[in-house]
């Protein structure tokens, strides 16, 4: 992915998660804290609105007194990343062949016309992004979709309607425990 | 059999707690080692239990360690890998959700044994909430004198940590692993030197998948040669089989190696039969990378004996009749399925995760993925079939690390086998679309 310019109003983590985050750095060796990073930058993404802006990552660079490009390239080669505003909720779709041999087309025609987008794309009020994704490991319990933290597997359309009107009421669907 | 080692009391109510694990026979091994075991005894178990690296290629993980360099006054590190990408492949995310304290265990252990007193479990990204569950985990181990400064009063410590990645496939690879681990982007490095010489930082390093550590506590528990009894000739022990696609259940289980493929498949323990009473068409028995065998092929070799669930009864035949165990990941293909649809999803996935540091497999993914997509819509021709074998031969072999190689040999065996879809891909494209192979909903999913 290249780098997308795209700007927000400086944001800063809160002095509990600054806490958190210098805990993380100092888990690493003498001079090795740049492996502190990643996390950092998924932490990042939860605290400032699920995206990384430049400043975002600027400040990370900061944080962890590196050049902002080492930020960038880690930022852009991990597919994780967001690199734009997203909607409130991000589903990301299985696509891969073990899904792919239990309907996972079907999942993803379905997604686009209930929530009239197309992958790729987030609804007119914001609220969901739909997206493809490569295998997540679920494999055996597809055809499946993430939504930040949790994995929602054995999807059927019916399913999918839950889920969708849970999360428009500001509630995570649970899953069923195997 | 069923035979549950790794995955012994899974069903437990609890069993991710530290103190329910504990009283279920939990961290004996630890015990055992650290107060009667020399770490060149653990190692030497290790070597006699026949353990073979369960993250893909089955390299013995006792000689593996043997091969770690032991400079003076340089520290040295044991990686698990528990980035578990490769399609079909999703038993170390149960064993990590269900058990977490066996994969701390066999952490503590096998660092002992290799003389690492910091160690890192590097996760897939999208298991976020797993990390959750071994950072709780971990921090009971903490707690318990399991982890830390001189561990049970032997003198040995430990400080066992989680880092994610940020969903990238490549990074399951071991040295795009140790380069991730460092807060780079994940390319593979040139080898040698090996991360034994040089790993993470610069220092000696073991990578280890996540069912290779847990493996190492029942090797300690009971004896090299114990472990050695279970499974069949040089596989021993017991694998975690992941099974999908289209399975009466499908899901992770835990096999003796040696059962026939028939068993694994049809069996009331196992899988149950395909599903929604249609016929095998088709089985990739080890993760996306490795060949698709037919019907005729999946339960018996070529020479018509039982196929069984070994390393060595899966590959043989080679190429033109087998395939191999790889990572586990057990694909099931009933008879509507499409053989051109799943290749053209795991050539896009190879596309989509090559890292693109060399070109033959930069490239080359994208080319085998533009042509098979033209296939798989009709839109192509005979000379692409043929196309694709030539991409194949030019990625293959010259890359740095093996994704090229991951992402040629399906392609290749899925012409070898089922030529004839492909060609009928071409000779009939209204047809190929109208059919809907792998758009059938199967009931078994409709709740
Ligand atoms: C492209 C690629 C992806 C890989 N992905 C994984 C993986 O997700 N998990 C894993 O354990 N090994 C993976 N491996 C194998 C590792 O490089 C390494 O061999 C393994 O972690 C060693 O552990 P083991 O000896 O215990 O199997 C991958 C290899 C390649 C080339
Ligand atoms: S193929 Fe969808 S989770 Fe693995």
């Amino acid at each position: 992915m290249s780098l997308k310019i795209i700007h927000q109003e400086r944001q800063e983590f809160s002095a509990e998660r600054m806490a958190e985050v210098q805990a993380l750095i100092a888990q690493y060796p003498e001079g090795k804290h740049k492996s502190a990073l990643m996390r950092i930058l998924h932490m990042a993404e939860e605290d400032f609105g699920g995206w990384l802006s430049v400043e975002t990552m600027n400040y990370v660079a900061e944080i962890l007194n590196i050049q902002a490009i080492e930020v960038y390239e880690v930022a852009t080669f991990y597919t994780m990343f967001n690199l734009e505003p997203t909607g409130k909720y991000v589903f990301e779709v299985c696509r891969t062949g073990p899904c792919m041999l239990v309907g996972s087309d079907n999942i993803i025609a379905y997604l686009e016309e209930k929530l009239e987008v197309k992958m790729g794309g987030t609804t007119a009020d914001g609220m969901f992004t739909l997206k493809t994704a490569e295998c997540l490991g679920a494999c055996g319990y597809g055809p499946m979709l993430q939504c930040g933290k949790q994995y929602h597997e054995h999807l059927t359309k019916d399913r999918i309607d839950e889920i969708i009107a849970s999360y428009r009421s500001g509630v995570v669907p649970k899953e069923i425990a195997r | 059999m069923s035979r549950k080692i790794l995955l012994e009391h899974d069903d437990v109510p609890g069993i991710e707690t530290f103190d329910v694990y504990r009283k279920h026979g939990g961290y004996r091994s630890v015990e055992k080692a650290l107060k009667t075991m020399s770490p060149q005894n653990v190692v030497e178990e290790v070597q006699k239990s026949g353990l073979r690296g369960r993250g893909g290629a089955g390299f013995p993980t006792g000689m593996k360690w043997s091969f770690l360099a032991k400079p003076e006054g340089v520290p040295r590190y044991l990686l698990c890998n528990a980035d578990e990408s490769e399609p079909g492949t999703f038993k170390d995310r149960y064993l990590m959700e269900k058990i977490p304290h066996r994969l701390i265990e066999g952490m503590i252990v096998s660092s002992y044994a290799l003389g690492a007193n910091t160690s890192y479990i590097y996760i897939r990204g999208e298991y976020m909430w797993i990390l959750d569950i071994l950072e709780k985990a971990i921090a009971e181990a903490y707690a318990n004198g399991f982890l830390g400064k001189n561990i049970l009063g032997s003198g040995f410590d430990l400080d066992l940590r989680v880092a994610p990645g940020g969903g990238a496939y490549i990074c399951g690879e071991e040295t795009a692993l140790i380069e991730s681990l460092e807060g780079k982007r994940g390319n593979p490095r040139l080898k040698p030197p090996f991360p034994a010489v040089k790993g993470l930082w610069g220092c000696p390093t073991v990578v280890n998948n996540v069912e290779s550590i847990a493996a190492v506590v029942p090797i300690v528990n009971d004896g090299g040669d114990e472990y050695a009894k279970i499974g069949l000739g040089k596989s021993t022990g017991t694998k975690l089989i992941s099974a999908s696609g289209n399975l009466v259940r499908p899901g992770v289980y835990e096999i003796e190696m040696g059962i026939t493929v028939e068993e694994f498949i049809y069996g009331d323990q196992y899988c149950r039969g395909i599903a929604n009473n249609k016929k095998l068409k088709a089985c990739i028995p080890g993760g996306s990378s490795v060949p698709i065998l037919p019907a005729h092929l999946v339960t018996k070799t070529a020479e018509g004996t039982d196929r069984l669930m070994t390393y060595e009864s899966l590959a043989e035949g080679g190429f033109a009749s087998g395939s191999m165990l790889g990572s586990g990941g057990f694909i099931v293909f009933d008879e509507d399925q499409c053989i051109v649809r799943n290749t053209w999803t795991f050539a896009r996935f190879y596309a989509h995760e090559s890292c693109g540091q060399c070109s033959p497999c930069r490239e080359g993914t994208g080319w085998m993925e533009k042509v098979l997509n033209r296939l798989e819509h009709g839109q192509g021709t005979l000379e692409d079939i043929d196309l694709l074998a030539e991409i194949n031969k030019k990625i293959e072999g010259n890359t740095i690390c093996p994704l090229g190689d991951a992402a040629a040999w399906p392609v290749a065996a899925a012409i070898r086998h089922f030529r004839e879809e492909f060609e009928w891909h071409v000779t009939h494209p209204e047809e190929s679309q109208k059919r809907n192979y792998g758009l059938v909903l199967p009931k078994s999913t409709l709740v």
